[in-house]
């Protein structure tokens, strides 16, 4: 029931925000915050009670549906949806707060939308059908589309286009996918149902699981997204109002990332591995490619674009790295990159609500100015390039060791990654508070709000990078057993043979 | 003919004996409520007489008409989207100037030769409703004839359906040439027995595809479409849209299934390279559309061939998919022309682009319920629209036609497309003269039958059990 309710909550809350906005204008930002601050709290309450559960499944929810095709409202969480809710509903309450001030205009319509994408997310992460998660997947879509298209910036009605084409492509490919494997299912079981538990065990032809997992993988890497199809994300992250910035890269990108994790290793373990060197080099080339474009941006906010490609190329690298080791560093890094990312996100709106300009090269010797707003940029810069004690090294190391084993070489590559992620990281501090400052600014400082939304952030991202065991031991029981014992060789396609 | 087999037909009757009435009433006095309600009146009747059949079904009226589980439903598909129709035609109806009071009496006439179309189970009677729905359409495509593109979109209709009717025609000759039958199913067990179809019959089936082809409005008989869209009011355009397609859809999806359709490699390859032009076609055409309408008339097309794939899928799952998709697609259209009808002003139609900019901002509900159809066009979650496409796929995948659903899913990239175009466009924001001007009032008909529409959009998207358990029961009474 309590898995319901997460979902409910922020629906119920969106139509409500609507509604209040023809009453008074702030109401809607309250009633968000109130959704976001109530779901937090349950799901903190449940991460409590962690530690007595048996099993993998903390909680489950099941209704049917439509009996017809076999497809069931069914919810289940386990620990590895359970920190993915923590992330959504944390991140979720934050974008409300960063939206207190830039978003003047219709924001009832504003707030419905915010939280109805953060619904869909929520569903996304919870769901155990696959034709529900389809339905999740898709409803996040609309209010994004929207919010990038009516709150963005001067380029917001191609950013919003290409978001809902590149996605939407993906996603119908993944359908397409769903219900090949629900067919097979049905045709060698006489079962027909999408639910996620029947369909671990679908036994399949080889080459029809290849095939099957292509598709699921594209919709997946699309939304990582992955190098090369990556060419929507720089836009749309660009042109999106603050708070949209911050869900497309705390949250959506996630989604991707989590589609790996939950279904196509479980699903296709044969397809996999059998794939799995093709596509730590894929991690590796967009590592690689994407700090080298981040380097080349003078757009601060399609710099940290980049580097969410560059960051997403590790989840890559990881998720198919076979060791229990590297798929913890995989958690940890789509936790760290949303907090880091949105973190860079918000500091981003805070200087455009400021500068209204987001070039690097009409920045420059801000710190003087902005010495509060310096300091919080240089911690999460430096989680950025990966600095010991912050969240994202642990990420990075974990992924880097644990590929080790599997794919030396990728490895290396993309270990030179780092080193990149060093030098556009630093770069965004030069750029923006160091140099010399071209005009003489007289600019307030971050205020109470804007404390209160990154201090948190700052709080989070030092304690995964200290203390990282409750996030690891929460993982712990939802690894599939594919990481944990790999079983077919590396067959005919290894990049690098194995000894 | 028995009293059963009267009560049988009950709907067809009533909506029949309206029409003369109808006729009557403009004799002794023209008012166009008056008019306008009785007819309401009429399709509430015939709608609520379908549920008193007194007799088991299927009912056959030999030789031309069954009355079948099927044939009821979609009588009262039928029913209902003529019924929405006339509640979005008396405000669109009422600012012309012309005479109003006809338009009721050709719609009801319509409406019977699509009655007729969805229980006939002969040539004759086939034609005889196509005829009558044919005929109606000419002149209510026409109706507004003040207006530039009003009566080229009438005589071309008139053209065209003429030339597919003799080519139907002489299709139904050459097959009853060689069969010696015209009832369907005796068509089916004549080609049965035999052991080699000849040409002749291949070639009249080809010719009655011309024939139903172009009510279908799929490629390459699709021609005519954006013309009558654009041409004809805006509440006929729906009614073409939905009752006459869709009553085509149904006559061919039984005749198709009498004759044993589905063993003929020939006509499923036909089928399947019309389904794919269609796509393309459509959804291609529709891409540079600055007229909504034949932006509209375009994605009908192509919707026509999404259709034809679930079609092309089999007697079970596919048959099924069709009836889904009609429903929902029957909605979708009404719902969408009914929103081009409510922004409609005395002088013009709204179907620029333009008209449509910042409508959510100028008219937030009517905005809303667009971009729900647009949506639901596109096939996106919450929608009708989404349930039927992802039943389409379904059944396309379970019969394997790999080729065409890969087809399909390129084609709903491209559809996306345009009609994200047009949702853009209502959310830009407002222009000065346009944040000055007085919002205007909308009719309380038209906004209830949309408000209906979209609530049944949505209804059908979250909670589809209902209307699949339905249809499968229906589909399953007749094989």
């Amino acid at each position: 029931m309590i898995l319901l309710l997460f979902i409910l909550i922020p629906m119920a809350g969106a139509l409500l925000a609507w509604i209040a906005a023809a009453w008074n204008q702030a109401l809607p930002r309250w009633i968000a915050l109130l959704a976001m601050t109530a779901d937090l709290v349950l799901a903190a309450g449940l991460w409590w009670q962690t530690e007595s559960a048996t099993g993998p499944w903390l909680s489950t929810f099941h209704r049917d549906w439509m009996p017809r095709f076999g497809i069931s409202f069914s919810l289940a969480l386990d620990g590895l949806s359970l920190l993915m809710l923590m992330l959504t509903f944390f991140l979720g309450a934050l974008s409300v707060l960063v939206s207190w001030n830039e978003i003047k205009e219709r924001v009832g319509f504003f707030h419905f939308n915010l939280l109805f994408v953060l619904a869909g997310i929520t569903g996304v992460f919870l769901t155990m059908d696959l034709f529900l998660f389809y339905f999740f997947w898709e409803v996040m879509l609309i209010p994004m589309y929207f919010l990038i298209g009516i709150w963005g910036h001067e380029n917001r009605m191609y950013a919003a286009f290409k978001f809902f084409i590149f996605t939407q492509a993906g996603g119908l490919l993944m359908l397409l996918a769903i219900l090949g494997l629900y067919f097979v299912h049905a045709h060698n079981t006489n079962e027909y149902t999408f639910s996620y538990f029947a369909l671990l065990n679908t036994p399949m032809e080889q080459t029809t699981g290849r095939w099957l997992m292509l598709g699921f993988l594209t919709a997946f890497i699309v939304k990582l997204p992955a190098f090369p199809l990556h060419t929507w994300l720089p836009d749309a992250h660009t042109e999106a109002p603050t708070a949209g910035s911050v869900v497309l890269a705390g949250l959506l990108l996630k989604t991707g990332a989590y589609g790996i994790l939950r279904f196509v290793l479980p699903l296709f373990p044969e397809a996999s591995q059998a794939f799995a060197p093709w596509i730590m080099l894929l991690g590796a080339v967009g590592i690689l490619y994407g700090g080298k474009l981040a380097f080349a941006q003078t757009d601060l906010k399609r710099l940290v674009a980049y580097t969410s490609v560059s960051h997403m190329g590790f989840v890559l690298l990881g998720a198919f790295a076979f060791s229990e080791m590297a798929y913890q560093g995989v958690v940890m890094q789509m936790i760290t990159h949303g907090i880091s990312t949105g973190a860079l996100f918000m500091i981003a709106g805070v200087l455009y609500e400021r500068l209204h300009t987001r070039e690097l090269e009409k920045m420059g010797g801000l710190w003087p100015a902005l010495p509060g707003l310096g300091v919080v940029s240089m911690v999460f810069v430096m989680a950025s390039l990966g600095l010991p004690g912050l969240g994202n090294f642990i990420a990075e190391f974990l992924v880097l060791a644990g590929s080790w084993q599997s794919q030396p070489w990728i490895t290396v590559a993309a270990t030179i990654g780092l080193v990149i992620a060093t030098i556009y990281s630093l770069r965004i501090m030069q750029k923006v508070f160091f140099g010399v400052s071209w005009r003489e600014y007289k600019l307030p400082d971050l205020s109470f709000r804007e404390g209160l939304m990154l201090m948190p952030l700052i709080a989070v991202i030092i304690w995964l990078g200290v203390y990282p065991q409750p996030v690891i031991r929460t993982v712990k029981p939802s690894i599939p057993t594919v990481v944990l014992a790999p079983q077919a060789p590396y067959t005919d396609v290894a990049i690098h043979p194995t000894k | 003919m028995s009293t059963s087999g009267l009560l049988s037909i009950l709907p067809l009757l009533i909506i029949s004996g309206s029409a003369v009435i109808a006729m009557l009433l403009v004799a002794i006095k023209r008012n166009h409520r008056v008019m306008h309600a009785f007819t309401v009146l009429a399709f509430l009747l015939a709608f609520l007489s379908l549920f008193i059949q007194p007799y088991e079904v299927p009912y056959m009226i030999a030789p031309l008409f069954v009355v079948d589980a099927f044939a009821l439903f979609n009588t009262g598909l039928i029913l209902v989207a003529g019924l929405s129709v006339l509640f979005l035609s008396f405000s669109y109806f009422e600012q012309r100037e012309e005479r109003k009071e006809e338009y009721y009496i050709l719609l009801l006439l319509a409406t019977v030769g699509g009655l007729v179309l969805v229980i006939s189970q002969h040539f004759i009677s086939l034609f005889l409703g196509l005829e009558t729905m044919s005929i109606s359409l000419y002149g209510l495509i026409a109706y507004l004839r003040k207006r530039e593109r009003s009566d080229e979109a009438g005589i071309k209709y008139l053209l065209l359906a003429a030339l597919s009717s003799a080519f139907l025609l002489f299709g139904m000759a050459l097959v009853y040439a060689h069969t010696g039958r015209m009832d369907f199913s005796g068509v089916g067990a004549s080609l049965q027995a035999a052991h080699e179809v000849p040409a002749s019959v291949v070639a009249g089936f080809g010719l009655m595809l011309i024939g139903v082809g172009f009510k279908l409005g799929i490629v390459p008989f699709h021609m005519w479409t954006p013309d009558i869209y654009e041409g004809s009011p805006l509440p006929v355009a729906a009614y073409v849209a939905t009752v006459s397609k869709g009553s085509m859809l149904v006559l061919l999806m039984r005749f198709y299934r009498d004759i044993n359709g589905y063993e003929y490699t020939i006509l499923w390859w036909v089928f399947a390279i019309i389904a794919m032009a269609s796509m393309f076609v459509g959804n291609w055409l529709a891409l540079l559309q600055q007229n909504v309408k034949r932006l509209l008339a375009y994605s009908s097309i192509a919707h026509m061939g999404y259709i034809l794939i679930a079609f092309l899928a089999g007697l079970h799952a596919g048959q099924e998919a069709v009836i889904f998709y009609l429903v929902a697609y029957v909605i979708t259209s009404i719902g969408a022309f009914g929103v081009l009808a409510m922004l409609s002003d005395k002088v013009r139609d709204a179907e620029l682009l333009e008209d449509f900019s910042g409508l959510f901002w100028r008219q937030p509900w009517l905005a809303a319920i667009f971009t729900g159809m647009l949506l639901s066009l596109a096939g996106i979650p919450l929608t009708a629209g989404f349930i039927g496409k992802f039943y389409i796929v379904a059944a396309g995948v379970d019969a394997g036609l790999w080729l065409l659903l890969v087809l399909l899913i390129v084609n709903s990239v491209i559809g996306l497309f345009y009609y994200i175009r047009v949702i853009a466009v209502m959310f830009q924001p407002l222009r000065d003269e346009q944040v000055q001007a007085k919002r205007a009032s909308l009719p309380f008909f038209g906004i209830f039958a949309l408000s209906a529409l979209m609530v049944l959009l949505l209804w059908l998207g979250i909670f589809p059990s209902g209307l699949i358990a339905v249809i499968r029961n229906m589909m399953l009474t007749m094989s």
